[in-house]
């Protein structure tokens, strides 16, 4: 298969390494095609009325949070679904926007426009600085899954990147990523019809998809296409939007231009397009009416109004919704018993998706033992997931060069794991949320499964690699975070809820005590050199002790196939 | 769900990405030993070592009787003390075998079977975690060594492992280790040198294809697709598989013998043509208190029984070998993190002891008893415990010297130290040394001025031509900061460095060169 360049200036490396995870996608894909699919988890919308398990509690938090910390698990233990959901359901508090980190003092780099330290986010186009300022939006951004509290917000707006595509790499402007990272996070939890209004006329998405090239004179379909496809109606049975329909929209959405070098958004209403716009028996008939002037902007208003106005866009936002959080196949069950019911209530409260959302989380449907564990983790939960889990930040307590750095080798290793945020290899986003059949199973090839495992082992081992200082897991902090850490059965489920993705038999807990106690029958062994090290934490011998056994223990579970199902 | 549905992923050190498919093992014919015809070629490199872990401390003194000390040990442990009569004597030695050690006496009757009195080291550690620890590092009783004697070993003579291997030159795991969680053994000074194969049943999984069950359920599809690409992902799987499939057919191994099943696979994977150099296996729980003997009867018992499965192992498993034409060119060994108490306790066993006795195994060791028998003290007590008369590091150091064929230089910066050399093996296999390794071993190679130092050395060397490469190291062998990798043409150099950063301590500035390798301390100050 040949991949399609939806943009056309995408550079030849991108497109490179594009084809080759195709390809390798496409091996592992005669693969998985061996197997029997499973139907997807059954049971309704309806609430789910019945005590949350431990499982359960997991399951909801895996979900929605990147990773899962005993201290998650601890603070919701006992409570109902409802106040997990309210807890969740809180937005974030709004970050500190991105700085100057990225200039190199050591060399005597100086941005002229930012002073070290001081946020870059409202500077204009700086040919020189545009590179930094978008690494220090990306890695500020992975910061911010890193540390996040125990809210979805950062999931939500991980979704919405996912469907509302562009490339930061691609804009190469620190201002105008950063506005639209922030147009995507304040609407996390508001309604998606606004969202849609401001990211049309979003300085980055009037680029990325060309819309400040649509002219009157020669139409550019990009956005005006996109829209339709990938942002709000899809290609489902009952979409039927035609050609013409999206060369109508792209006479719509004439006019919008972005200014240079400062990228102020405008309507230039001579370059736009004043004929009546009639639209196919999909919309109805519909005609917008051509308007001059400034008043040819509420057009897009109209086009917007119209769209919200099929029923296929509450059904594709309930199905991205559906494969993005609880699983990526839907089935004629499915779709009537969960999708059909979830886009009825998005219709009716106003396009609000995380309401929606809500009501999946929280769902006989979502709750089913069938559907835990039934995704597979991208990269983010995965990799950052482990890190988050096990305590093992970049601090924010350090020198700002240093905290750059570190942040760098992230980045550059979860791009490597094939999630480069910020990125995503398409305008149609990762091929786990919509290449079929592959899906969620696109995020594991040869290649990553092993990189990921070199990952895990150093951050346990010798230290993530970073071109600053080591990343290093503490993982005698972390089974402290435990309860009764010294008991290695009570150790060895608490690690099991938090990462596993299904529950595992006796016998592999008793494989994975194992190592705890080096092949000793006695949990006394371990226990003892537990309290051992307690006693005397600076006893290096003492500490090694348990270190080594920890280590070695965390690195099979971390490499376990179950610890993929998230 | 069997524990082998882990992905053991035999991971750690093999998930590395490689070339294996363009180099593959497809020459090897089944049914052809590939090794018929290099026998009589064997040297350096060929060489295979096997260790064998007695999990749980290993009652040495029920092992190997001391037949001088009969009356004392009657009387010290009169609860598990074997009957004169049951004794295996050796001809011309002063020591008897257990009884459940026929094989063993048949081994050492040929020659093949050599124990080592009484060894251990300095101020021993009663702890199985720390003990364990500290023979699997190599390290003093007192010191934190954080890499293992075998992975240090496997350094040496393969740098750059895990990021250039595999490659032209080896292809294949470098060590193998049989058992759940991969162990401190082959840990080397940054990575782990070793494949973990988590049990028998995961290796005939993997060399028959047999997938493990999973739930039908989402999670379940999920689960086999991570597992075939988790295997897929591991080119050593496929080295492995195909060794596996180009053995010739191996004589039987006795059943239900966990350590017979382990051995029989390594056997197998050596007559396939693995070049692996080092084998790990465990077996046991040697660890008894309590009913190390039967009431009554002290010849059987959980002692007796497991004893009992090892010889029958062993000897298995190097008729096996004969048989496959690949005996001369395995030695093994058998280690525990410490032997037993003196005095026998209450219920029917032994406690945490000291020094004991160890057995190498092979065509090419150098057999016979080497050492004293231990003396027991007439009202032995339990605070009394043997004395070590060989220190372990002295085994690694004469294996690696007598059987791995390393200078003694190397082998003492391996190993952290200089130990006595103890007379292990018929040594024929070693004798292709260069001379001018030998004659560059006698060479300063190295040297750092001013020594202490504030911050800024320099650090003088000599290059023999070719790569060369100097680093830093901490006291426990850590590579923290490389200093130079390049090109350097046989001669005298000269490069700076810059210390100020490090703590003040004690360091190492690491010269390695192909086969040399050699250390200068080095104090900040």
């Amino acid at each position: 298969m040949k991949i399609q360049d939806r943009k056309h200036h995408r550079p030849e490396w991108v497109m490179e390494r594009m084809q080759r995870s195709i390809d390798a996608l496409l091996g592992d894909q005669a693969q998985s095609q061996a197997f029997d699919r499973p139907p997807p988890p059954p049971g309704s919308l309806d609430k789910y009325e019945g005590e949350l398990s431990e499982q359960q509690l997991a399951h909801l938090l895996r979900r929605c949070l990147t990773g899962v910390r005993p201290e998650d698990m601890r603070r919701f233990e006992g409570a109902s679904l409802d106040e997990v959901l309210d807890a969740l359901f809180t937005p974030q508090s709004d970050p500190a926007p991105p700085v100057n980190d990225y200039v190199d003092r050591e060399e005597g780099e100086v941005d002229p426009q930012v002073p070290y330290g001081e946020t870059w986010i409202n500077h204009n186009w700086d040919t020189n600085w545009e590179s930094g300022r978008t690494t220090s939006l990306k890695t500020w951004w992975l910061r911010l899954f890193l540390n996040q509290e125990a809210s979805i917000h950062m999931r939500m707006h991980l979704f919405l990147h996912s469907l509302l595509v562009i490339q930061t790499w691609d804009i190469f402007y620190g201002k105008v990523s950063y506005n639209y990272w922030n147009t995507l996070y304040q609407s996390c939890f508001g309604s998606f019809r606004t969202l849609m209004k401001d990211i049309t006329i979003d300085a980055g998405m009037l680029w990325y998809l060309n819309g400040a090239a649509n002219s009157k004179e020669a139409p550019d379909e990009n956005y005006a296409r996109e829209l339709q496809e990938l942002f709000c109606i899809g290609k489902g049975p009952d979409s039927g939007y035609t050609e013409g329909d999206v060369q109508m929209a792209a006479k719509v959405l004439t006019g919008w231009k972005v200014s240079w070098p400062d990228a102020q958004v405008s309507f230039a209403a001579w370059d736009h397009d004043t004929s009546d716009k009639q639209f196919s028996a999909f919309y109805g008939n519909r005609v917008i009416s051509g308007r001059s002037g400034q008043a040819g902007q509420e057009e897009t208003d109209d086009l917007l109004d119209m769209i919200f106005d099929v029923n296929e866009t509450a059904k594709y936002l309930a199905r991205r919704l559906y494969t993005f959080f609880v699983y990526p196949e839907i089935d004629a069950a499915t779709e009537s018993e969960v999708i059909a019911p979830l886009a009825d209530q998005i219709r009716s409260n106003g396009y609000n998706l995380s309401e929606a959302l809500r009501t999946l989380l929280s769902s006989q449907h979502f709750m089913h033992e069938h559907a835990i564990g039934a995704i597979i983790k991208n990269p983010i939960d995965d990799m950052i997931g482990a890190m988050r889990m096990l305590g093992a930040g970049i601090s924010n307590d350090q020198e700002l060069d240093d905290r750059y750095l570190q942040s760098l080798g992230l980045l550059w290793q979860m791009g490597d794991l094939g999630l480069m945020i910020g990125d995503p290899p398409s305008v149609a986003g990762w091929p786990a949320h919509y290449q079929m059949p592959q899906y969620d199973r696109s995020w594991i090839t040869t290649t990553t499964i092993t990189r990921k495992a070199i990952h895990t082992d150093s951050l346990l081992y010798w230290g993530f690699w970073t071109p600053g200082e080591l990343i290093n897991a503490d993982v005698l902090a972390f089974a402290q975070r435990l309860e009764d850490p010294q008991d290695p059965n009570r150790l060895i489920d608490q690690i099991v809820t938090l990462c596993f993705g299904l529950p595992i038999t006796q016998e592999s807990k008793d494989s994975l005590k194992e190592i705890l106690l080096s092949g000793q029958a006695t949990d006394d062994y371990w226990t003892n050199a537990w309290y051992e090290w307690e006693g005397d934490p600076d006893n290096e011998m003492n500490r090694s002790l348990v270190e080594n056994r920890l280590k070695s223990l965390l690195q099979v579970m971390l490499q376990s196939a179950e610890y993929y199902l998230g | 769900m069997k524990r082998r549905s882990f992905l053991s992923n035999a991971a750690k050190g093999v998930v590395i990405p490689s070339l294996m498919g363009k180099m593959g093992m497809n020459a090897l014919v089944p049914g052809l030993s590939p090794w018929a015809s290099a026998m009589s070629a064997a040297g350096d490199g060929d060489q295979v070592l096997v260790l064998v872990y007695l999990n749980g401390g290993n009652d040495g003194l029920n092992t190997v009787v001391p037949l001088d000390q009969l009356s004392n040990l009657n009387s010290s442990r009169p609860l598990v003390a074997l009957p004169d009569a049951s004794l295996l004597r050796l001809e011309g030695t002063n020591v008897g075998l257990h009884p459940s050690l026929v094989e063993f006496k048949e081994l050492f009757d040929e020659n093949r079977l050599q124990i080592i009195q009484n060894v251990g080291y300095p101020d021993q550690n009663f702890s199985h975690f720390r003990s364990t620890d500290i023979w699997m590092s190599g390290s003093s009783s007192d010191e934190l060594v954080t890499s293992g004697w075998a992975g240090r070993y496997l350094d040496e003579e393969f740098p750059g492992y895990p990021f250039d291997y595999p490659n032209e030159s080896m292809t294949d795991p470098l060590a193998i280790e049989i058992g759940y969680g991969s162990s401190l053994m082959l840990q080397g000074p940054s990575s782990n040198m070793g494949m973990v194969i988590q049990d028998p049943s995961w290796f005939y999984n993997l060399v028959n294809n047999v997938e493990d069950p999973a739930p039908d359920t989402p999670a379940g599809d999920r689960l086999r697709f991570v597992r075939l690409v988790a295997r897929q992902s591991q080119q050593y799987g496929t080295v492995v598989r195909d060794a596996a499939d180009a053995a010739p057919a191996q004589l039987d191994y006795p059943e239900n013998n966990r350590l017979a099943e382990q051995l029989k696979i390594v056997s197998r994977l050596i007559a396939g043509g693995l070049k692996t150099r080092v084998y790990v296996v465990s077996y046991g729980q040697f660890d008894t208190h309590d009913m190390q003997v039967e009431i009554g009867n002290t010849t059987e018992g959980s002692h007796a029984y497991q004893l009992m499965q090892v010889s029958q192992a062993i000897k298995a498993f190097m008729d096996d070998l004969d048989h496959l034409n690949i005996g001369d060119r395995v030695m093994g060994m058998t280690f525990s993190e410490f032997g037993r108490r003196i005095i026998s306790n209450a219920s029917y066993g032994t406690d945490h002891g000291s020094a004991a006795p160890l057995f190498l195994f092979g065509n090419q060791v150098a057999g016979g008893v080497l050492g004293d028998n231990p003396e027991i003290p007439r009202n032995a007590t339990y605070a009394d415990n043997l004395e070590m008369q060989y220190d372990f590091r002295s085994v690694y150091a004469s294996i690696m010297h007598q059987w791995l064929c390393l200078d003694e230089s190397t082998v003492g910066s391996l190993m952290m130290g200089d130990f006595e050399q103890l007379s292990v093996s018929t040594g024929i296999n070693c004798l292709t040394s260069s001379t001018s390794e030998a004659s560059a071993k006698k060479k300063l190679l190295v040297s750092a001025s001013p020594n202490p130092t504030p911050g800024l050395t320099k650090i003088d060397f000599e290059s023999q031509g070719g790569i060369l490469e100097l680093s830093i190291l901490d006291l426990s062998g850590r590579s923290i900061r490389p200093i130079v990798k390049s090109v350097f043409p046989k001669g005298k150099h000269t490069t700076m460095i810059d210390l100020t950063m490090l703590p003040s301590g004690n360091y190492f500035v690491l010269l390695r060169q192909e086969r040399i390798r050699q250390t200068a301390k080095l104090v900040k100050l």
